[in-house]
C-alpha cells in the first residue's frame, strides 16, 4: 500500500490537467530587483510528481517581503512545549513575547479538575530596561521561586528571548540551581527568537529539550497491558484535534500513551518511552523526537495523516498492519465502515456543491499536504501549495534528506547525540518483521512528502510572500485559500474565502471522521456564503489579467 | 485609595502589549505609510498576527528578520535591504521603523543608516523615513504609540505659516472613537490634524480592487500643519511632557497645549465641547447638545439599575481614567482601576475625575493581582479588554469588554467609547449587562424588567 502517487488517477481521468504556469511566475517574479528575484525563483517550483524538482526550502527571509514566518521562539514555546498542560512555562524577556503567545493557537486542553493545568496563564519576568543593563538572571531565579510557591507545578521550563541571548543571561545554570532548591525539575530552552530562520530551529531546540528533559524519566504506576500502544507525535490539539483522533483510536482498541504535545501532561511524555510506535503527524515540528526515541528506545515510527476521513482510514490501517495482529485489524476495519458510513449523508451533499473546486494551501510545515487529502474526500483540486518554514524533505521526502546542505543557521541548533539506552532499548521489530513490513509497503522512518502526491503543473512556493500570494490568487481565481490569521483578510479583501488552518478559525476539529464532517461543512458554507456574492473580486474589473492568466481548469463533462 | 504596583518578580497574565505594538498602530494611521519593526521577524509576525485578531482587517507589517549574524554584527544590510523591498512593493509615502528590544540591545544607531540609506539612493525618490525608538523592555503598547506620534511630530511638523486650527492627539482609541472625533471636531467648522488616524486603514471597506495599502490616514500634509496651528488638544491625564508630541509643539513651535481626559461620560466630553467652543467662537452644534440630552434622559431612566452597583476597571491608563469618569457619573461605585501602564500618574488622574470615590488604584498589575483584589472587593461587574475574561469567569462576574484587545467578541475596532454618543453606547451596555444578570438569576423569569 502507497500513500503516493494516487493523485495520478484522479488528475488522469476525470480532470482537466493543469495549464503551464511557467508565464505568470515570469511576471510574479519581474516585481523583485534581479538580485531577490533571482533568490525567490528557487523557491518556486513548477510540480512534476513523478519527477519531484529541488525546492529551496528553510534559508534565511529576505527582509521586507512581509513574510508570514514566526521566530524561533514561537516554535519552541509557542508550538512544541506551549500545549504541555501541567508544565509551568516561564518567558524570559520583555512582555511581548509571552503575551502575543498567550492562548492564541487554540492548542485546547481540557479542565480537568484534578489535574492541574496552566494553560490558561502567561508567565513573564517582563524586562525592564536596567535588567537588559545589569542583567535578568536574579528575577528569574525569584520569577521560578515565587511560580514554585504559587503552584507548587511537577516541573517549570524556562525560555529565552532575543534579548537574554544578547546580555549573557546563562538560564540554563538558573534552572539547573532551581531544580536543585526546589527539588522538581526546571529547565531551560534557548530559543532566542534570532536563532534559525523561522520557527523550524525552535522546533528542533524543543525537541531536543523534551527529549533530554521529560522523555524516559517516569515509570507508569501501572505497567501498560496493552500491545496496541502508541505516540502521537506533532499533533497540537488545534480546536479539539487530537480528541477526534483519540476517539477513534480507542474505539479501534489502541491506546495512546502520550501526544506531542496536545493536551499532553507532563508525565505522559515522561512514560511515553513505553509505547510500541510513534506515529507522526507534523513531520517539521518533531522528526527529531520520532528518530531520537527511535535510537534510544527502539521504538519505531511511522508518519501518518489523520486529517480527510479517506487519510484518516488509511493511517488506521497502517497502524494495524504495523502491529500484524487479526483482532486488531479486524475492529480497525468495522471502525472505519461504520465511521464512513455516519459521514455518507454530509460528504455526499457537500460533494456536490464543491466538486471540482479549486483550493490553495500556504501554512506551516505539514498542514498543506495534510489539508489536500480533506479537500480530495470532497473532489476539490489543490492546485497550488507550499510551506512557511519546511525543509527540504516536507517537499520532496525523506529521500533528499541526507542531500540537504547544512548551512550556518542550522549549524547553530545543536544535534544530540543519542545511544542506544543500555538498559530500555528494546527493538520492537525484528529485522525480518521489517524486512516484511516494507515487502508489503509499509515504510517505517520515512516521509514521502508533498510533492509526489500534487498533481502535475502545480505551484509550489516556499516561504510564500504576500506579493506571491496576490499573483496566485490572480492566476488561479481560487474557491478557497487555506492559509492563517496574518493573509486571512488580505485574501478575503481579495474576494476569495479564506480558511485559516493554523487556528481554523475559531472552529474544528478538523481532524478524523467528526472533523472531516465539520470540515466539509464549513468549507461549503464559505464557498457557497450568500454575503460573498456581493463581493467584486479584483479581476472582473480587470479583463486584460482574465485574458493572460485566466486557467481556470474544470472538470470534465461526461 | 491606595496606590501600588506590583512587586512580583513574575508577571502571570500581563495587562499591556509591548511598545512595537503600539508603534505599528500609530504608523498605521498616517496616510501612505508602511509599519516596519527594525528586529526578529517573530516581532513583526507577532503583531500582526494580535492586531489583526482584533481589528480583523489585513495588518501589513515589514520585518528586517534578523538573525543569528545580525544580532551579532548588526542590521544596517538587513535593513536596508528590507526597506528597499518595501518601497518597490509597497510605494509608501512613509515607512515608519520601530525598533525592538533586539534591535535597542545591540545599539542599533537607526537614523545614521537611514542617513546612509537616503544618501546612497542620491536624489533618486524614495518614501520618507520616519525611525522611532521603541524598545520592548521600556513602557508598554501605549508608550510605544506616544513615541510615534512625538517622533512624527518631531521629524515632519514643519509648517512655518500660521495656518490656524488645532492639533488633536487622541491617543490609543477605537476606529469608531476617532470617525466620531472628526464629526465632533468637524461640527465647529474648523481645520485640524487628528494624529494618527486609523479609522479607514485599520476597519476599511471591501472594495472591488484590493489596496495594498489601504486608503485613509492623517495625511503629510496635515502632519506638516500641525506647527502652524493655534492650538493641540491632546486627551491624556497621564502622558509625561518629555513623552508628548503636544509638549514638543508648545515648547519648540509655540503651540498651546490643551490638556484633557479622553472624552468618556458627560463631564469629560463636555470638557473637549466647551474647550472646542472656546477655541472656535462657535456654540456646540444642535445635534451634539441633543445627544447630550437625551444621554441626561438615559442616565435618569437607568440609574435604578446601576446606582452603587461595585464595578472594576482595567486596561490602558487613560481609558480606565475615562471609564471610571462615566461609571462615577451614573452613581457606580468603581472598586479598582487597574493598568499594565506605570506613568505614575493614574491614581491622580482617577482623583481628578471621580473626587468622591475611593477605589484602589493600581498601576503595573497584572491579572493576576487584578484577580486577587476582586476577590476580596466582589465587584458587580467588570470593564475592559478580553483578557480579563478569565477573571469574570473565574469570579462569576459579567464582563463589558472596552478597550483593546477584543478577541472574543467581533467589531473592536467599532465599539465606540467617546463623546455623549460613546457615552450612551457604553451606559446602555452596561445597563443592560446587569439587567440580563438579573433576569438569568431570577427563578421567577421575568420578561418585563
Amino acid at each position: 500500500m502507497s500513500d503516493s502517487k494516487d493523485n495520478t488517477q484522479t488528475a488522469g481521468s476525470a480532470l482537466i490537467p493543469l495549464p503551464d504556469p511557467s508565464p505568470v511566475l515570469k511576471e510574479m517574479l519581474d516585481i523583485y530587483p534581479p538580485k531577490v528575484a533571482r533568490k525567490r525563483a528557487k523557491h518556486i517550483r513548477v510540480n512534476d510528481p513523478h519527477d519531484v524538482p529541488e525546492v529551496e526550502a528553510n534559508v534565511r527571509t529576505i527582509p521586507g517581503i512581509i513574510t508570514q514566518r514566526g521566530c524561533c521562539y514561537a516554535g519552541c514555546k509557542g508550538v512544541v512545549i506551549g500545549p504541555i498542560k501541567d508544565l509551568v512555562q516561564i518567558v524570559h524577556g520583555p512582555i511581548g513575547c509571552s503575551y502575543y503567545a498567550w492562548g492564541t493557537r487554540r492548542n485546547l486542553a481540557n479542565q480537568d479538575p484534578s489535574v492541574e493545568s496552566y494553560m490558561p496563564y502567561c508567565f513573564s519576568t517582563d524586562l525592564t530596561e536596567d535588567e537588559i543593563i545589569f542583567g535578568g538572571e536574579k528575577k528569574l531565579r525569584a520569577a521560578i521561586q515565587e511560580a514554585y510557591e504559587l503552584f507548587h507545578p511537577k516541573a517549570i521550563a524556562v525560555f529565552s528571548t532575543c534579548p537574554v541571548g544578547l546580555i549573557g543571561d546563562d538560564v540554563h545554570a538558573v534552572a539547573r540551581q532551581a531544580k536543585a532548591d526546589l527539588g522538581i525539575n526546571v529547565f531551560g530552552f534557548s530559543c532566542e527568537g534570532y536563532k534559525g530562520v523561522s520557527q523550524s530551529a525552535g522546533h528542533h531546540i524543543a525537541n531536543n529539550g523534551v527529549f533530554k528533559n521529560m522523555v524516559g524519566i517516569k515509570e507508569p504506576e501501572t505497567p501498560f497491558t496493552n500491545p496496541f500502544r502508541i505516540n502521537v507525535l506533532g499533533e497540537y490539539n488545534i480546536g479539539g484535534d487530537a480528541w477526534e483522533i483519540e476517539r477513534v483510536l480507542t474505539r479501534c482498541g489502541i491506546e495512546v500513551v502520550a501526544t506531542f504535545s496536545g493536551n499532553a501532561l507532563y508525565d505522559q511524555i515522561g512514560q511515553s518511552h513505553h509505547a510500541n510506535l510513534n506515529v507522526v503527524m507534523c513531520h517539521r515540528s518533531i522528526n527529531y523526537m520520532a528518530e531520537m526515541m527511535e535510537t534510544k528506545f527502539g521504538i519505531p515510527w511511522i508518519k501518518v495523516n489523520f486529517i480527510g476521513a479517506d487519510s484518516m482510514s488509511k493511517s488506521l490501517r497502517k497502524i494495524a498492519q504495523y502491529f500484524d495482529d487479526a483482532g486488531l485489524s479486524e475492529r480497525v476495519e468495522a471502525v472505519i465502515a461504520e465511521e464512513l458510513s455516519a459521514l455518507k449523508a454530509v460528504r455526499e451533499d457537500v460533494t456536490r456543491r464543491c466538486s471540482g473546486k479549486l483550493a490553495l494551501c500556504y501554512a506551516g510545515g505539514s498542514r498543506s499536504h495534510h489539508w489536500r487529502e480533506l479537500f480530495k474526500d470532497i473532489e476539490m483540486r489543490l492546485v497550488s501549495a507550499g510551506y512557511e518554514f519546511a525543509h527540504r524533505d516536507d517537499y520532496e521526502g525523506s529521500r533528499v534528506a541526507s542531500s540537504i546542505k547544512v548551512d550556518a543557521d542550522s549549524r547553530n541548533i545543536e544535534e544530540l547525540a543519542v545511544e542506544a539506552d543500555p538498559e530500555r532499548y528494546r527493538p520492537r521489530k525484528t529485522q525480518e518483521q521489517v524486512a516484511v513490513l516494507e515487502e508489503n509497503g509499509l515504510k517505517l522512518a520515512t516521509y514521502d512528502g508533498m510533492m509526489p502526491d500534487m498533481e502535475a503543473n502545480a505551484i509550489v512556493i516556499d516561504d510564500i510572500s504576500h506579493h506571491e500570494m496576490e499573483k496566485m490568487i490572480e492566476f488561479y481565481k481560487p474557491d478557497i485559500f487555506c492559509s492563517g490569521i496574518k493573509d486571512k483578510f488580505v485574501i478575503e479583501k481579495m474576494g476569495v474565502p479564506c480558511k485559516q488552518i493554523h487556528s481554523y478559525d475559531y472552529g474544528g476539529p478538523y481532524a478524523g471522521y467528526k472533523g472531516a464532517a465539520n470540515f466539509y461543512r464549513d468549507i461549503d458554507t464559505m464557498i457557497n456564503s450568500s454575503a460573498r456574492r456581493f463581493l467584486k473580486a479584483p479581476w472582473e474589473s480587470q479583463p486584460e489579467l482574465q485574458a493572460n492568466f485566466a486557467v481556470r481548469p474544470e472538470k470534465k463533462k461526461g | 485609595m491606595t496606590e501600588n504596583s506590583s512587586a512580583s518578580a513574575v508577571t502571570t497574565n500581563a495587562c499591556k502589549q509591548c511598545a512595537p505594538l503600539g508603534a505599528t498602530v500609530a504608523f498605521k494611521g498616517i496616510e501612505g505609510a508602511m509599519p516596519f519593526i527594525h528586529g526578529g521577524q517573530g516581532c513583526a509576525t507577532y503583531i500582526r498576527r494580535y492586531l489583526i485578531s482584533h481589528f480583523k482587517e489585513p495588518v501589513d507589517v515589514a520585518s528586517s528578520s534578523f538573525s543569528d549574524d545580525t544580532a551579532i554584527f548588526g542590521g544596517e544590510s538587513n535593513l536596508r535591504v528590507g526597506l528597499d523591498n518595501v518601497a518597490r512593493k509597497y510605494a509608501p509615502s512613509l515607512i515608519g521603523v520601530s525598533t525592538t528590544c533586539l534591535a535597542e540591545t545591540i545599539g542599533e544607531n537607526l537614523p545614521a543608516i537611514m542617513r546612509r540609506h537616503l544618501e546612497s539612493k542620491q536624489g533618486a525618490a524614495f518614501p520618507l523615513l520616519a525611525p522611532v525608538s521603541t524598545p520592548s523592555y521600556r513602557g508598554t503598547h501605549v508608550d510605544g504609540f506616544n513615541a510615534v506620534v512625538r517622533a512624527v511630530i518631531e521629524q515632519r511638523a514643519s509648517a512655518s505659516d500660521r495656518c490656524g486650527g488645532v492639533n488633536v492627539l487622541p491617543g490609543f482609541v477605537s476606529c469608531a472613537d476617532l470617525r466620531h472625533l472628526k464629526e465632533i471636531i468637524g461640527s465647529f467648522d474648523i481645520p485640524y490634524t487628528l494624529l494618527p488616524d486609523y479609522s479607514d486603514t485599520l476597519d476599511a471597506p471591501t472594495q472591488s480592487d484590493y489596496v495594498p495599502l489601504a486608503d485613509g490616514g492623517t495625511t503629510l500634509a496635515e502632519i506638516a500643519a500641525m506647527a502652524g496651528r493655534d492650538a493641540t488638544i491632546q486627551m491624556s491625564r497621564t502622558l509625561a511632557p518629555e513623552a508628548s508630541g503636544g509638549s514638543w509643539l508648545a515648547e519648540n513651535r509655540g503651540v498651546p497645549l490643551h490638556t484633557l481626559g479622553l472624552p468618556i461620560g458627560i463631564r469629560e466630553t463636555d470638557r473637549l465641547v466647551d474647550l472646542l467652543s472656546g477655541l472656535t467662537g462657535r456654540d456646540a452644534t444642535k445635534w451634539l447638545i441633543g445627544e447630550r440630552g437625551r444621554l441626561i434622559d438615559a442616565y435618569i431612566d437607568g440609574h435604578k439599575y446601576v446606582f452603587e452597583k461595585k464595578v472594576a476597571i482595567y486596561g490602558e491608563e487613560d481609558l480606565v481614567a475615562g471609564l471610571t469618569s462615566l461609571v462615577a457619573e451614573i452613581g457606580m461605585t468603581p472598586v479598582l482601576c487597574a493598568s499594565g501602564g506605570a506613568s505614575g500618574k493614574l491614581a491622580a488622574a482617577i482623583r481628578s475625575v471621580a473626587p468622591n470615590c475611593t477605589p484602589v488604584v493600581r498601576e503595573g498589575a497584572d491579572f493576576k493581582a487584578i484577580t486577587d483584589e476582586l476577590r476580596a472587593l466582589k465587584p458587580d461587574l467588570m470593564i475592559g479588554n478580553s483578557k480579563g475574561y478569565k477573571t469574570a469567569r473565574e469570579l462569576g462576574v459579567p464582563l463589558v469588554r472596552a478597550g483593546f484587545p477584543i478577541h472574543d467578541r467581533i467589531g473592536g475596532s467599532r465599539l465606540l467609547h467617546l463623546g455623549y454618543r460613546g457615552a450612551q453606547r457604553l451606559f446602555d451596555e452596561i445597563v443592560n449587562t446587569l439587567i440580563a444578570r438579573t433576569q438569568d438569576e431570577s427563578p421567577v423569569g421575568y420578561s418585563y424588567m
